[in-house]
């Protein structure tokens, strides 16, 4: 039985679990509806060019082949031929928002030019190879650094340049005059792609009962799939998204794109479900990258190391088009000052566009490369003034009696970056002891003696979490005494229905299998804002939360009546209410259910409303702020530059865990998704802005045989922010991992004295650099 | 050979026989998803790097979306679906991904259960860096493969018991 105690902070198995073993999970792509399309896409095999015709005969001629549609055959139902999003950043962002169907110009490789419908997937494929188009090529941009001063990406556009602004705090420039010490970075940071192992994809259902729509879509914001689709097509509300299983997101699902809109405008227009699986190809040039960043800094700091100031510059390409505001160059420049004091900051911030495939969030959204860059300078003070690097970071992490502490910055809601709580020189200190820090430097010199290269390094993160203003719970307990959790935060492999049924069943007094979690299904809740930014813990968990205990509150007004006892004297129970010390005094939470669904002219309990049901919308308006401290222990291979993680500590304070078992999961897999970002994960392009890593034997994710066992520890301080207490955990795990890796790697190649500036560092390039090193 | 040309063939999944007419290129995934409805096999990257499609044929692990399904003609499938004794009971290597989190999104699921089961088969006592390497051709995104490695160990263990 579960009790509240036992419930929040316990370590079960998830209620996903056995369907999954089983095969028995519910994705898109498992959906078969009878009669039902299937759609392919024509795509621009180049960077950018004019569409001067499309010839569809061929394609058309195909047994099989229903319809084959451009941007002008979807028009005839949609509102507008574009995405026309709000900008809430007040970026000019009119020309960026991406098209159903490419406008008679193409400006990325992959961009979707026309849609085949055909009887199966085979043949749909088959006839989009059949499309002629006849383009002409136009100049194009492949490197974003060259994009101020090269012709426009798109031809509407007037500057490939989106927007220029500044990051700033204190006195900057009065800081680094009086600096003791100023030393300067050059970075390139790269973080590839999400790669779920399930890619994109839909099915647009035409219920038969009431000719409305339903899209069943692998996404991670089924209510902003539903609101952009609405506003698109015109939809009143017969337009209901509902994402099934989803086999992974790490930020690429949260957007809406091109085939999304496409392939719904299709099923409208036709009248037809329509479904669109992608292939892993599709996914590499369409599903958002986060790729280049180009940082130039400098940091200021006093005789004793202390931090005086940064400042520098950061150029960010966000690609062909902007699926939402291109928040996170704002997210890297803003958040770099991390852990750390620092009086001081002045990033100067640019956004380019390019002929490639569009930017948006992936695992971390900007908050990795901003670790990265501030770890890669206190590496470089350590470095440059011979100290320690962990003793760097303590004189400068903010001290735990300092919380709440203030930046003076504000985070993009326009509040306030107070961090709320935390206590970062003990995560570091702790971290430090399981890694053994004090002992490596003998490890290192016993391994030099036979030749071995063995390095340590460490880093810091901290995370932003439970992103507002609100999410929405609504907990509702039927007849049958079952409860059910509606949650517009979305599940996408977090464990998001047992953590959610661990919060409800703890206020509720049920076991928690005897809970249903319905997420992201636009039919259950109407307001919704989906799972990113680490985010739905906090949110959803804490909306969930009240609305468990409104409900109960209202099992004991009812139960007080009934059972003729105060309601201070009651408690929810074995899914009854009970007087406490009288349990064989109860009332069942089924029966209650059943009182206030109401008998027509019969009377009802005074003092409550109808429904054993409540809902939250709990608003949050500040971040609660998670951290990590990671140290990594490597050894590598100065022939080939292969690196090993001999040992890996990843420290984190997500505040309160609901399951201990589900936030470790999702550190080992951040940690992973760092591991990719530090040594193997390019999404490459060649000087003909074509794509060059277009499968996962090209594209590298790390396998079970580079990452390492890692050890995880916690500190479990309360975020005063929300009920739960509880702060998020997903990114977390990622954003100090590269940091660490690489500071990791330099040490290793101290006898080389080789500083690095980049992410990813493939072992060619580790060799080239100590090959340089030695000549 | 006509790319909508056809051929029937018989193929035992689960242990059931399936005699159908198939189009010569449909792959062994598609079939098997599509034709048979059994959807618990997942692709992936449909270009034999991920896993996420693994079957064993003839008891031995393949990538379904490498395999045309007349290439199955006259062989035993076993899928993700066939792993489990029964409704009642999960197999002690489907206990061992669920008591170790073995698994999040659940989409490579299917494809490490097919890789795991030959593999401990062939190797019941396996080390850690023996099961790493069993699994380093399926891809996971979620796991950071510590809850998959730990859980195959344990079902070495599991499996062993039910054996003595």
């Amino acid at each position: 039985m579960s009790s509240p105690t036992t419930t929040i902070g316990s370590r079960i198995t998830r209620l996903e679990d056995e369907p999954l073993l089983r095969g028995r999970g519910r994705f898109f792509d498992d959906i078969a509806l009878s009669g039902m399309w299937h759609a392919a896409f024509v795509r621009s095999p180049h960077p950018h060019a004019l569409i001067k015709s499309i010839d569809t005969g061929a394609a058309l001629a195909l047994p099989g082949v229903h319809a084959v549609l451009t941007l002008d055959d979807l028009a005839k139902i949609m509102v507008s031929r574009r995405m026309t999003r709000h900008s809430n950043s007040g970026m000019p962002l009119d020309k960026c928002w991406p098209f159903a169907l490419a406008p008679g110009e193409v400006s990325y490789v992959g961009e979707p030019v026309a849609m085949v419908l055909a009887d199966n997937r085979y043949i749909a494929e088959d006839a989009a190879a059949l499309v002629m188009v006849d383009y002409e090529i136009l100049p194009f941009v492949a490197d974003v650094r060259k994009a101020k001063d090269s012709p426009p990406i798109r031809r509407e556009l007037a500057s490939n340049v989106i927007t220029t602004y500044k990051v700033a705090f204190g006195d900057v420039d009065a800081a680094f005059a009086k600096a003791a010490h100023v030393f300067k970075r050059e970075l390139w940071q790269h973080r590839g792609a999400a790669h779920s192992i399930e890619a994109r994809g839909l099915v647009a259902e035409l219920r038969q009962a009431d000719g409305g729509i339903t899209v069943h879509a692998s996404t991670q914001k089924a209510h902003d799939l539903q609101q952009t689709l609405t506003t698109l097509m015109d939809f009143d509300q017969d337009l209901r998204v509902a994402a099934p299983d989803i086999g992974g997101g790490f930020g690429a699902k949260l957007c809406v794109y091109s085939e999304d809109v496409a392939v719904t405008a299709a099923a409208k227009l036709l009248n037809r479900s329509i479904k669109w699986t992608e292939d892993r190809r599709e996914y590499f040039t369409n599903a958002v990258h986060e790729r280049d960043q180009y940082w130039h800094l400098e940091i200021a700091v006093d005789a004793e190391a202390k931090v005086l100031g940064v400042r520098g510059k950061l150029l960010h390409d966000t690609g062909a088009f902007t699926h939402q505001d291109p928040n996170i160059p704002y997210n890297s420049a803003s958040t770099m000052s991390g852990p750390y004091i620092v009086p001081g900051l002045s990033i100067d911030v640019t956004i380019a566009m390019s002929n490639k495939t569009p930017v948006s969030s992936v695992r971390g959204a900007g908050y990795p490369q901003a670790a990265f860059a501030m770890e890669r300078l206190l590496d470089l003070v350590a470095h440059e003034m011979k100290l320690d690097r962990a003793e760097v970071r303590r004189r400068n992490l903010i001290p735990a009696h300092k919380m709440p502490y203030k930046k003076p910055l504000k985070a993009r809601s326009g509040a306030a970056m107070e961090y709320d709580s935390g206590d970062y020189p003990a995560c570091q200190a702790e971290a430090l002891t399981a890694a053994g820090w004090d002992d490596f430097p003998k490890r290192q010199a016993a391994a030099r003696a036979s030749g071995r290269y063995l390095g340590i390094g460490l880093a810091h993160g901290v995370k932003g979490t439970g992103r507002g203003p609100f999410e929405s719970g609504l907990v509702r307990i039927s007849r049958t005494g079952k409860v059910t959790v509606f949650t517009g935060a979305s599940a996408m492999g977090q464990g998001l229905g047992t953590a959610m049924a661990q919060i409800a069943a703890a206020q509720i007094g049920v076991p928690v299998e005897n809970v249903t979690v319905v997420a992201g299904d636009t039919s259950g809740v109407s307001l919704g804002l989906g799972g990113f930014a680490s985010r739905q813990t906090v949110t959803a968990g804490s909306s969930v939360h009240l609305a468990a205990l409104a409900v109960a509150d209202k099992a004991k007004k009812v139960a007080s009546h009934i059972l003729e006892a105060a309601e201070h004297d009651l408690e929810l129970a074995g899914g009854e209410v009970r007087v406490v010390g009288a349990p064989q005094l109860n009332v069942k939470l089924g029966e209650i259910a059943r009182i206030l669904q109401g008998a027509p002219g019969y009377g009802f309990p005074a003092g409550v409303d109808p429904g054993l049901e409540a809902t939250s919308m709990h608003r949050m308006d500040s971040l609660s702020y998670a951290n990590a401290c990671h140290v990594a222990e490597v050894e590598v291979d100065t022939e080939t530059g292969e690196v090993k993680i001999l040992r890996y500590v990843a420290m984190q304070d997500s505040g309160v865990l609901i399951n201990p078992m589900m936030v470790e999961g999702q550190i080992h897999g951040g940690v992973a998704h760092g591991i990719g970002n530090a040594f193997y994960e390019w999404m490459g392009y060649d000087d003909g802005a074509q794509p060059v890593t277009t499968t996962l034997a090209d594209y590298l994710l790390p396998t079970a045989t580079e990452v390492p066992m890692f050890t995880t520890l916690y500190k479990e301080t309360r975020s005063p922010l929300n009920p739960l207490g509880v702060k998020g955990v997903g990114e977390a795990g990622t954003i100090p991992a590269a940091a660490a890796l690489i500071s990791a790697v330099e040490d290793a190649l101290s006898p080389f004295n080789v500083r690095i500036g980049q992410v990813p560092l493939t072992p060619m390039k580790i060799v080239e650099m100590i090959r340089a090193a030695k000549i | 050979m006509e790319m909508t040309d056809k051929r029937t063939i018989t193929v035992s999944v689960n242990g059931t026989k399936h005699t159908k007419e198939v189009p010569v290129r449909i792959t062994l995934a598609d079939f098997i998803r599509y034709e048979l409805g059994l959807t618990g096999t997942h692709l992936g990257c449909e270009h034999g790097v991920c896993g996420a499609c693994t079957i064993l044929l003839d008891g031995r692990s393949a990538r379904s979306c490498l395999m045309l399904a007349v290439q199955a003609d006259g062989h035993e499938v076993l899928t993700v679906e066939g792993i489990a004794p029964g409704p009642d009971a999960l197999h002690p290597l489907q206990e061992a991904f669920r008591d170790n989190h073995g698994l999040q999104c659940g989409f490579c699921t299917p494809g490490m259960l097919t890789t795991l089961l030959e593999f401990l088969g062939d190797n019941p006592d396996p080390t850690e860096q023996e099961v790493r390497v069993a699994i380093s051709g399926n891809l996971c995104r979620c796991t950071g493969y510590q809850g998959i490695v730990l859980a195959a160990l344990d079902a070495a263990k599991r499996m062993k018991a039910g054996r003595a």
